[in-house]
């Protein structure tokens, strides 16, 4: 019994990871945009399906494409922003949020028809000579090592972001957008380049998190509106602004979610996920990450 | 939003007409005769269609856009009357649908039955209401998600097989008595609508919606709008669940649970024309209908084509074919205007009454 809880701690942490990454991206684009991009998880889809055909035809291994796979969604996410979200941000803010709503709601549709027309609704994984190979910790603790590249690569990113947004101009050109961008205007931040690269990193992120979704986990044309529900759970419970709470806070959920299996039953996981998130929620608004007073 | 207040006015004259107790009021004044009887004539066209078309194929695609308008339109009364963006409103879809089905099969009758789960409804929304009316804007909206997620995956546990109807009440089933119940779902939420957004109750929504703190400081008690709202809306979708359970020749009951219902009343209230009592009408005409069109003439890439066309009219269209037609309309109405005489004192006066209708909300 003590060997189930402790494994399936550990598998929670380590899905938890991916779902802080995936948190990380649409808080970006969230907190930056002012928009709430639902297709978020369809990026991670499409991410997934990249790393996967990069891997199949090219031979490339998931973990040497992951660069690549961020420059192909990055692409997609400056071309989306010029075919949508250039639209929506021309409105005021709370228009912004319900606009993005529907409009992305529109886009994950199309994306995963899309995926369906192309990959077809077949399940996959990337299985490569290291996929069942695992740290073995005191004997019986198993930690395969593609699914522990979730939690790191996570890791890695926030600290990347969080420096990319505290000591580089760009980042101070960013978080002055997101505080107040007619002021950020008037101070001759291009706001718009902003946003643009700000919702192009989103989606890299996104990007980052599907390649190691498809390496320790399976993909498909369907599943992004799950991990659009998870990252947006993540995000409030975390409480913006601080990008390691965002990664802590998805460890967190995965954590709970492990161990809800072993003593609720893995049907319910979800369900005492939810409810946890509720009472956190409840208690504390602010998120249990997020600075007094900061609102998402 | 406050800009959208004439907007908002306008639309209701549409029904205030068919109210008696308000018609003689005087605030439909500017209705003309014409509207109540385009309001009568598709009334009776609807009812002549279900009294003379045999076509099942027909008569399932107006179902659906009757589930749809009337599960939009209770949506619309939260969401867009009371401004409390909920994304979790297939629990209380899936709640009607479960719990009629649930009895009507068992053996009760189908008016004891959906009595039965409006209660039930109204009892689990107060309940929820509690907490989940603390949260604000967005967290209200991810609050409610999660809980009909839970919700949702709860159902799926407990009831995992199919319910399909028995194999007698299978051979007797019959389209029509679907297609006027859920008829009469819709004329009785539109109408109900439209009575609440000329009510107290409903201004007081409305107040909240625009600015809740300046509400609170005048006196308004914004909780129990919002929760007047939240009970109303819910009850509401589970009679349109309702319907759709009794509708459903066999369905996973986990199925009217899915949040696919919710993101289908938002889509059609915001392409009609939030806040609107026409708009939730017009946008499940317009997407039921174009669902089917796509399906049958693209089967493959229907869903792509309707992504692009919701996306187009969300971009095209900010305020929903409800404020479309209201920009046409006044278009050609300056135009006519001025090739008579101005009556701009005549709008003025309009909204002074709007205002002085707002204050008395207020107290």
């Amino acid at each position: 019994m003590r060997q189930l809880i402790i494994q399936s701690a550990v598998s929670g942490l380590l899905v938890g990871g991916i779902y802080g990454l995936v948190a990380l991206g649409l808080a970006l684009s969230f907190g930056v945009l002012k928009v709430l991009n639902v297709a978020h998880g369809e990026l991670v889809m499409l991410g997934g399906y990249a790393a996967f055909f990069l891997f199949s035809q090219m031979g490339i291994d998931p973990l040497v494409s992951i660069p690549l796979v961020f420059v192909v969604l990055f692409a997609l996410g400056v071309a989306l922003y010029w075919l949508l979200f250039k639209f929506v941000v021309r409105f005021d803010i709370e228009t912004r949020i319900k606009n993005s709503l529907l409009i992305s709601f529109g886009l994950v549709l199309i994306l995963q028809a899309i995926a369906v027309f192309i990959f077809s609704g077949d399940d996959r994984t990337i299985v490569t000579g290291y996929s069942s190979n695992a740290l073995v910790v005191t004997g019986w603790v198993r930690i395969p090592w593609a699914r522990s590249a979730g939690l790191v690569v996570a890791i890695i990113a926030a600290f990347a972001l969080e420096w990319l947004l505290n000591r580089t101009t760009f980042g101070h050109a960013v978080r002055g957008t997101s505080e107040d961008w007619t002021l950020a205007s008037l101070t001759g931040i291009d706001v718009r380049r902003v946003y643009m690269i700000a919702f192009a990193i989103s989606a890299g992120l996104a990007g980052l998190a599907g390649s190691l979704v498809s390496l320790g986990y399976s993909i498909s044309p369907s599943i992004g509106l799950g991990w659009t529900l998870k990252a947006l759970i993540v995000i409030v419970l975390a409480g913006l602004g601080s990008m390691r709470g965002i990664v802590m806070a998805g460890a967190l959920l995965g954590l709970i979610e492990g161990l809800a299996s072993v003593w609720v039953g893995s049907a319910y996981r979800g369900v005492v996920a939810l409810v946890v998130f509720l009472v956190v929620l409840s208690f504390r608004p602010q998120g249990l990450f997020g600075r007094e007073g900061t609102h998402v | 939003m406050s800009e959208q207040v004439p907007t908002d006015r306008r639309d209701g004259m549409f029904l205030m007409t068919l109210l008696p107790w308000r018609a003689t009021a005087g605030i439909g004044r500017s209705t003309s005769g014409w509207q109540v009887m385009w309001w009568l004539l598709i009334l009776a066209a609807t009812i002549a269609f279900g009294l003379f078309s045999d076509n099942e194929r027909f008569l399932t695609l107006a179902i659906q856009t009757y589930v749809l308008a009337a599960l939009a339109s209770s949506w619309n009364i939260l969401g867009g009357f009371a401004g409390q963006v909920s994304l979790g409103h297939a629990a209380f879809f899936g709640l009607g649908a479960l719990i009629t089905r649930e009895l009507w099969l068992g053996g009760r009758s189908l008016p004891v039955a959906v009595v039965v789960a409006l209660l039930v409804t109204a009892v689990a929304a107060a309940v929820i209401g509690v907490p989940m009316l603390r949260f604000r804007g967005i967290y209200f909206s991810v609050g409610t998600l999660a809980l009909a997620v839970a919700v949702f995956l709860t159902a799926g546990n407990l009831w995992p097989g199919i319910s399909s109807l028995p194999a007698e009440a299978l051979r007797a089933y019959e389209f029509h008595a679907r297609y006027f119940s859920a008829l009469g779902v819709v004329v009785v939420t539109v109408l109900f609508a439209a009575w609440l957004k000329r009510s107290k109750i409903g201004l007081g929504m409305m107040t909240v919606r625009e600015d809740e703190e300046a509400a609170s400081a005048t006196g308004v008690n914004a909780f129990v709008y919002k929760m007047a709202a939240f009970v109303i809306s819910a009850v509401l979708a589970a009679l349109a669940g309702a319907v759709f359970g009794f509708f459903s020749a066999s369905y996973y009951p986990q199925f009217p649970f899915s949040v696919v219902w919710t993101f289908d009343a938002i889509t059609v209230v915001f392409v009609g024309g939030v806040g609107t009592i026409v708009g939730p009408l017009i946008g499940a005409v317009f997407f039921v209908t174009g669902r089917d069109l796509l399906s049958s003439t693209f089967p493959e890439l229907q869903v792509i084509a309707f992504g692009v066309l919701f996306i187009l009219v969300v971009l095209l269209l900010p305020g929903g074919f409800v404020e479309g037609g209201q920009r046409i309309y006044e278009v050609v109405s300056r135009q006519r205007r001025d090739s008579t005489t101005p009556t701009e004192a005549e709008s003025e006066g309009e909204k002074q009454e709007e205002k002085e209708r707002m204050d008395e909300g207020h107290e």
